[in-house]
């Protein structure tokens, strides 16, 4: 049994260290030198604070912000133990809504999302829940139905909204990968910036 | 779908084909233990392992020693794993101060990333430390891949030569697959994913003030080098629980394109290594045809059905232009869903960048029945090239039975030993999967964990247990998987899909490597054309597929129809 056992608990331990505490370690330490920013997490400073990642997205609600897609991120419920809550885009606990196609909640959902973002036909991006619950981006199709809203909120002319959504559209990588959309958080950032209007 | 879908999803296949020939010859050198360009800083870590071990790499072991080594290595590794889980709480490199897992929950995720299949009965972000991650579970994604491909080294040598007595040495094997296949591609393959976006760091999790001014925990960590072997290693459990569609897991197109990549181009490659190992390369381009077909139909399928969007939530008002986006992601797009479902679940890897609960019951059919064929389509790493070389074996006995030959595959008699030992592992799917699911869905304290109503939740617990049974890790996410009976008969499930298969899989290996090698004639059946081809494809689909039709009747393909007819449950 020996010759069995002895290299079978050595190997574990020596393949622990090389692949899962000294390469590991290795790889954080050439990403923190060579690409600090993407291996800190994306982190978007203001005046000295985090005030977000600019690949997680954030809970949107005001009339003056774009808004984000549905999230179905929960959070411990302080009143129910055991029981969880809604809390859109909780970055600390990824989910989605893992309702199936023919699901009766899901359809009644969907239907509240498309009054709430008519008239229809609504882009499909606001009507489904994302898959993380923390998708950063809508499309620009989302995107554009909420300029009038947002304009009108900030007081500002509508093509000038139009103007920086069309300037935060990125485009598929390399020409080739992907789907067209625009960055919640970077978009929101960008009018933030914006001299006011009234 | 568009024709600029088509072009993402013929680019990454193109990258795979590309870089698939070199890799394929590079681990036939390597298994062969010649000398290759990373041997000078490698070599003396692999001879300092083997000394300290008591192994001499260079001692050939027969078909029952292998295979005792190998479930030896496993047992430890099992074992190791289940003491980090339980003991993370009061071990360094804790930052979010998680305790330690519960026993059942420990039980199901240990045995999860022991057999190569990362079901994921917990979410990553709030329930497993970085010690948990890096040195518990990356360390499974690298050694029971490495596991994989020896075990498939062994058996294509098994065709090499005739009068074999030995299959080669369990522990070089696996040393050798770790240090150099899967270590410098994991190392490449993450640093470009940290470059993508991904993070690599052990700081603690992150308080911004949003614009809103609320306040939101940014989860983070040692995520890009975990990523990196979870693909490379077909292991596919996540950082996070949302796995390859967290944006820090997937981060742009770019990021889930190079991960599909990742996670089949080690199961193509083999093909060509076997090609390479029994002097035969024609045979290695027949098996990786075959896969490469079925891969591509199972791709177009996802992409039709999901970019065509749910008729249901279409009459209801929801713009068909982007399909059904419920449970995905804006960044990805359809074709490159359809792509990297085909292939995680094709490659029994298991990571998702969208939602199968959520698909619709055709898009959703595929990944499930891709997974009941076997996981051969290209398969895990090693696991696919064994279980199509199984499935090869049977094709060549049934095209005997049907022209009055003597079956040979590659020289070797297939005989009456080996056809029993194949259809021992090839049941062993049916068994597991079926069963578990007839009894899950009538005894009460497992239906209370059934999500959706009506065809839907068969599904959920079909899903369940395929993946288990499969190796693959991915899921109808709407189940309820953290409970004592789901935890313990899906871990059974992981556990039998693996080593029930592997046993008489080593023992055919075994078998067939005594033979002496029979010198090809006017009466053998030629098995590196495309007939050949056709004639695996049609076995993987019947012999693989068939038992589980009526299954899929009473799952997505009674849901499709009800969708049809407008009815929701």
């Amino acid at each position: 049994m020996n010759t069995v056992l002895r290299p079978a608990i050595v190997m574990i331990l020596g393949l622990t260290l090389v692949t899962g505490l000294a390469m590991p370690l290795v790889m954080t330490g050439i990403a923190q030198l060579a690409f600090p920013r993407q291996a800190n997490g994306s982190l978007i400073e203001r005046d000295g604070k985090v005030i977000g990642s600019a690949l997680i997205g954030q809970n949107f609600t005001e009339a003056r912000y774009f808004h984000g897609r549905p999230s179905a991120t929960t959070e411990a419920d302080p009143e129910q133990e055991g029981k969880t809550r809604p809390a859109p885009y909780n970055a600390a606990a990824s989910a989605a809504s893992q309702l199936g196609p023919t699901s009766e909640s899901l359809l009644a959902t969907v239907r509240e999302r498309v009054a709430a973002n008519g008239p229809a036909p609504v882009p499909a991006d606001a009507a489904y829940a994302s898959g993380s619950g923390l998708d950063p981006h809508i499309s620009p199709a989302h995107a554009l139905r909420q300029v009038a809203r947002v304009a009108a909120a900030r007081g500002l002319p509508e093509e000038r909204v139009r103007a920086l959504v069309a300037a935060h559209t990125e485009g598929r990588a390399l020409g080739l990968l992907g789907e067209p959309r625009v960055n919640v958080l970077r978009l929101n950032l960008a009018l933030d910036a914006l001299p006011q209007g009234r | 779908m568009t024709l600029i879908g088509w072009a993402q999803i013929a680019l990454v296949l193109a990258c795979v084909i590309a870089a698939a020939m070199p890799l394929g010859r590079f681990i036939a050198q390597v298994s062969a233990g010649e000398r290759t360009f990373l041997h000078p800083v490698l070599g003396p870590l692999e001879r300092m392992i083997y000394a300290a071990a008591g192994v001499d790499p260079n001692r050939g072991q027969g078909w029952k020693a292998y295979t005792l080594s190998m479930l030896a290595f496993s047992a430890v590794g099992f074992a190791s794993l289940y003491a980090i889980l339980r003991l993370q709480g009061v071990l360094p490199f804790n930052p979010q101060g998680f305790s330690g897992m519960a026993p059942y929950l420990a039980f199901n995720t240990a045995v999860s990333f022991v057999t190569n299949t990362n079901w994921q009965a917990y979410s990553g972000e709030s329930a497993a430390s970085y010690l948990s991650q890096m040195a518990g579970l990356t360390v499974h994604n690298f050694v029971s891949a490495a596991t994989g491909i020896a075990l498939a080294l062994a058996l294509s040598r098994a065709f090499a030569a005739g009068g074999l007595k030995n299959l080669g040495n369990f522990w070089a094997d696996l040393v050798r697959m770790t240090l150099y296949v899967l270590l410098p591609l994991a190392l490449i393959v993450g640093l470009a994913f940290v470059a993508m976006g991904m993070p690599q760091t052990l700081g603690a999790y992150v308080e911004a003030q949003t614009l809103e001014g609320g306040t939101q925990v940014i989860a983070r960590g040692p995520v890009a080098f975990q990523v990196a072997i979870k693909h490379l290693g077909t292991n596919g459990g996540g950082f996070f629980g949302v796995n390859a569609l967290h944006p820090f897991e997937g981060p742009s197109a770019l990021a889930t394109a190079l991960q599909t990549w990742s996670h089949i181009v080690i199961p193509f490659a083999l093909c060509l290594t076997f090609g390479a190992i029994v002097g035969n390369r024609r045979q290695g381009w027949v098996l990786f045809a075959v896969m490469m077909g079925f891969l591509v139909a199972a791709t177009a399928i996802v992409y039709a059905a999901e970019a065509a969007g749910n008729p249901l939530h279409l009459a209801g008002g929801v713009d068909p232009a982007l399909g059904n986006m419920e449970g995905k992601d804006v960044r990805f797009g359809h074709a490159l869903v359809a792509l990297f479902t085909a292939a995680t679940t094709g490659a029994s890897c298991g990571a998702v960048n969208a939602m199968f609960d959520s698909f619709t019951p055709l898009g959703g059919m595929v990944p499930l029945f891709l997974m009941q064929l076997g996981e051969v389509l290209p398969g895990g790493v090693g696991s696919g090239l064994y279980g199509i070389l199984v499935f090869a074996l049977l094709a060549v006995f049934i095209a005997g039975l049907m022209v009055g030959r003597t079956p040979e595959f590659l020289g070797k008699k297939i005989q009456a030993r080996e056809i029993k030992l194949a259809m021992l592992a090839v049941l062993v799917l049916p068994a597991t999967i079926l069963g578990f699911t007839a009894v899950s869905v009538v005894l009460p304290m497992a239906v209370t964990s059934i999500q959706d109503a009506g065809p839907h939740g068969l599904s959920e617990v079909l899903y369940a247990y395929s993946s288990g049974a499969g190796n693959n890790g991915s899921a109808f996410g709407g189940l309820t998987a953290d409970t004592p009976w789901f935890d313990t008969t899906i871990g059974l499930a992981m556990l039998l899909g693996r080593f029930a298969y592997v046993v008489p899989m080593m023992a055919i290996a075994g078998s067939l490597a005594a033979k002496v090698k029979v010198p090809e004639s006017a009466g053998t059946f030629p098995t590196h054309t495309p007939l050949f081809a056709g004639l695996l494809a049609g076995v993987i689909l019947i012999v693989g597929g068939l038992q589980f039709l009526p299954s899929l009747a009473l799952g997505p393909l009674a849901e499709h129809f009800a969708m049809l007819a407008g009815k929701t449950f």
